[in-house]
């Protein structure tokens, strides 16, 4: 039985919200059940954005996350708030472009991505979130690729093709990663 | 816009609900948390050909509505709590002057300025009459983006058939929260032409919108006439789930996002072979009093579970009158329940029961 | 015999509860023949606020809605917006408009609402028994101001119309009287202008009306209009302080 519930986090910029946004769209496109929460109280303004996406098969009880089954980390900051807080037996993903490969947990299970610089070589930084996506969604395998693909593309409805092209290229950079 | 699975946040699923259900005026004044509604409505409503107008507070914001209501125009207006407080006198005044409304209020923590957090701590406003005089309103409370959407088209149907303020209470959770919704009208009623409306007396003798009533036993016949109406409303639309009363020992109490909690908290304990059932009360006013009433009794006991210090828990109380047990069990100040707390609580709560021990 | 003066159909015929000397009843009859010579009775909308004049139903025969305390504008302003095809005026008076509707009133003319605001001030709350209202006059003795309003204590009367008048949303804005039959028709002209303003969709009008409340200033009627024309007119004077009707008159 499927039950994820994924904290995405990193800073203001990068993209946090909009990369939830992909998750949960891909899912519900998949007919999962599905809760999408962003950052939401006094934290809106600090340093570190993020996002609650929970995706289950059965209903979903509440869409705050407090014991996540994931983390999906994009800054050295947001490691440090949630590197610890990730469930026993749970996944981290790691942008160790910024934040490093070192893995303070011995009970959970990682995925190192170099994602902002893959993002780089695709021709644009800012498809970071969408290779950490990727390569969650990767090890993860609670939402297809193409799904992951057309929710992005339907999420930037009216944006440049090029921008929905990297973001593609960077979902399945990710995701090769992520599968290993 | 079709009408296939969309993934909104809360507030914009009411959004766009109002509209398709056929709001054409809006009305507001920014608080957190349901900015949403009124940035939706600013670009929605030119679309549409509506209006929005942001107001300059929410003692205008709700007579705007009192106003696009009396010619004839389904009309909304949406805040949090404090904002909410500030509408009281215009919610007492659509009531008595019989006009219908639709009122939202994504309850934050309080009192006073409180915080921005998710809350249930405005029950008693909005089900005992934040407003003076002896009115009701009709209140739904949400518990998913699908039913943001449901009791949006509902409550305008509701505020047109029995012409009275409905308000749909909601929180900083629900309505910020983005989940899958079919954003689609699925009740048909009859409704009545609105012949009271203030159109321009072209052809028939002039109409008049009020609440004033002097004289001799005036004030008190309007107030009867209203109060019938408020029978019929507790008659014929109460609304309400209701999850494994038949066997149930424990039966929880919980509305809106704690609905949730508790649900899903009850399905684990049940797996497990505890024998707790749940009644979720969809409309607050008029309340699910009789079902609560039919099975308390020797055997059941009760708990209510609030995003506040226990309010709803009165109700409750009320309704079982003596007959069972009633506990609470709930966070305030704008703190979010967990599932995890919730559970442990019931399930305390349910070995207690078991014990034997005089609860 | 030949009928040269009547009822104008606007107007109801019942017996008005309003005090011997009260200038409200005049201000009725030139308001309803303005809308009755405009054409206007079966597309208007009035709005009646918390004072004397919450009867207005009583008196005008087309369709009323009452406003709470202050918040009348804000009522036009939904009405007008709904149904931009209804002629909306709101009827207040110095309590209503000036102290606890000002915020109300400020944002409708800055927004430049199509409506029209028949502004009555006699400088005392009369409905709740004579109390000081934001237009007494210093000097001037009420139940709340027994020795009469100190600038020290609640500041000088508000000029309405000349605060409005700077807002570009403002139309039309002008100040008359009813103390004598002269500044009656004036009245009536200014009244008419403001609708004309409305229907024309130029922006947002006011008349503020001087009158005299016998009752509450403790005078005889005829002393009454004697207090306007000596002492009020000197504070509140008398004219058009914005007329921008004659620029959409130009520009077509």
């Amino acid at each position: 039985m499927i039950h994820e519930e994924i904290i995405i986090a990193g800073f203001g910029g990068q993209g946090i919200l909009y990369a939830g946004k992909v998750l949960a769209t891909a899912a519900m496109r998949e007919d999962r059940q599905v809760t999408y929460l962003p950052s939401y109280g006094a934290e809106v303004r600090g340093g570190t954005a993020f996002c609650h996406t929970v995706i289950a098969e059965e209903e979903i009880a509440t869409p705050v996350v407090t014991d996540p089954t994931a983390a999906v980390i994009l800054n050295t900051p947001s490691k440090e708030k949630f590197e610890g807080k990730v469930r026993k037996g749970g996944l981290i993903v790691l942008n160790t472009s910024l934040t490093g490969d070192i893995h303070k947990r011995a009970d959970a299970a990682y995925v190192d991505v170099d994602a902002t610089e893959i993002a780089e070589r695709l021709g644009n930084v800012r498809a970071t979130n969408m290779v950490m996506v990727g390569a969650f969604a990767g090890r993860a395998r609670i939402v297809p690729l193409e799904a992951l693909v057309s929710a992005s593309a339907e999420l930037l409805h009216g944006a440049k093709k090029e921008i929905i092209a990297i973001n593609e290229q960077a979902l399945k950079e990710g995701w090769k990663i992520g599968h290993g | 816009m079709t009408t296939q699975k969309v993934l909104m946040c809360g507030n914009e699923v009411l959004a766009e609900a109002a509209v398709r259900a056929g709001c054409r005026c809006y009305f507001g004044y920014p608080i957190t948390p349901q900015n949403e509604i009124s940035a939706y409505m600013s670009k929605r409503m030119p679309e549409i050909g509506g209006v929005f107008i942001q107001a300059e507070s929410e003692l205008a914001a709700i007579n705007m509505v009192f106003g696009a209501s009396a010619v004839g125009v389904r009309a909304m207006t949406s805040s949090s709590s404090p904002g909410v407080s500030l509408k009281q006198e215009g919610i007492s005044y659509i009531a008595g002057a019989e006009l219908p409304a639709v009122i939202v209020n994504v309850m934050r923590g309080g009192p006073g300025l409180g915080n921005i957090g998710p809350a249930q701590s405005d029950y008693f406003q909005a089900v005992k009459g934040g407003g003076h005089g002896d009115y009701h309103q009709i209140v739904l409370a949400p518990y998913s983006a699908q039913e943001v959407s449901d009791i949006t088209f509902l409550s305008f149907d509701l505020a047109d058939q029995y012409r009275m303020p409905v308000m749909i209470l909601t929180d900083g959770v629900i309505g910020q929260m983005m989940e899958p919704a079919v954003i689609e009208k699925k009740e048909v009623r009859n409704l009545l032409p609105k012949d009271w409306a203030l159109t321009g007396c072209r052809g028939r003798k002039p109409n008049v919108v009020k609440s004033l009533y002097l004289g001799d036993k005036v004030l008190e016949r309007h107030n009867l006439k209203l109060q019938e109406r408020y029978r019929q409303v507790a008659a014929h639309e109460v609304r309400y789930d209701a999850y494994h009363l038949d066997d149930a020992e424990l039966i929880v109490v919980a509305y809106g996002i704690c609905a949730r909690l508790c649900k899903s908290a009850m399905n684990d304990l049940r797996a497990k072979g505890m024998r707790i059932g749940m009644i979720r009360p969809v409309t607050l006013w008029p309340f699910p009093s009789r079902i609560i009433s039919q099975v308390a009794g020797t055997g059941k006991s009760f708990l209510t579970v609030e995003m506040s210090f226990g309010q709803m828990v009165e109700d409750v109380r009320l309704a079982v009158n003596g007959k069972s047990g009633v506990h609470f069990y709930g966070r305030g100040g704008g703190e979010m329940l967990t599932r995890e707390e919730v559970l442990k609580e019931m399930e305390r709560l349910y070995a207690q029961l078991r014990g034997g021990k005089n609860v | 015999m030949k009928k040269i003066f009547g009822r104008t159909p606007s107007l109801t015929d019942a017996p008005t509860h309003y005090c011997g000397g009260c200038g409200h009843g005049i201000v009725h009859r030139v308001l309803c023949e303005v809308i009755d010579e405009l054409g206007l009775r079966e597309s208007t909308v009035g709005i009646a606020p918390v004072g004397c004049a919450v009867l207005g139903y009583d008196y005008w025969n087309f369709d009323v809605s009452e406003a709470a305390h202050g918040r009348t504008p804000a009522v036009a302003t939904g009405m007008k917006r709904a149904r931009p095809d209804l002629t909306v005026f709101s009827y207040q008076g110095d309590g209503d408009l000036a102290a606890i509707g000002t915020a109300e009133i400020i944002h409708a003319a800055n927004r430049g609402e199509r409506i029209t605001v028949i502004f009555v001030n006699n400088t005392v709350y009369g409905m709740t028994g004579g109390q000081m209202a934001p237009t007494t006059l210093v000097g001037q003795k009420t139940l709340t101001s027994p020795h009469g309003r100190k600038f020290e204590e609640f500041g000088e009367p508000i000029r309405v119309v000349e605060l409005l008048s700077q807002f570009r949303g403002t139309a039309y804005a002008a100040r008359t009287s009813v103390h004598n039959p002269v500044e009656v028709i004036k009245t009536k002209k200014a009244i008419k202008k403001a609708f004309q303003a409305q229907v024309d969709g130029i922006g947002f009008s006011i008349v503020e009306i001087l009158s005299q409340c016998p009752t509450y200033w403790g005078m005889t009627p005829v002393q009454s209009v004697e207090y306007v024309r000596d002492e009020l007119v000197k504070y509140f004077p008398l004219g058009t302080f914005k007329d921008e009707t004659g620029a959409k008159a130009s520009a077509v």
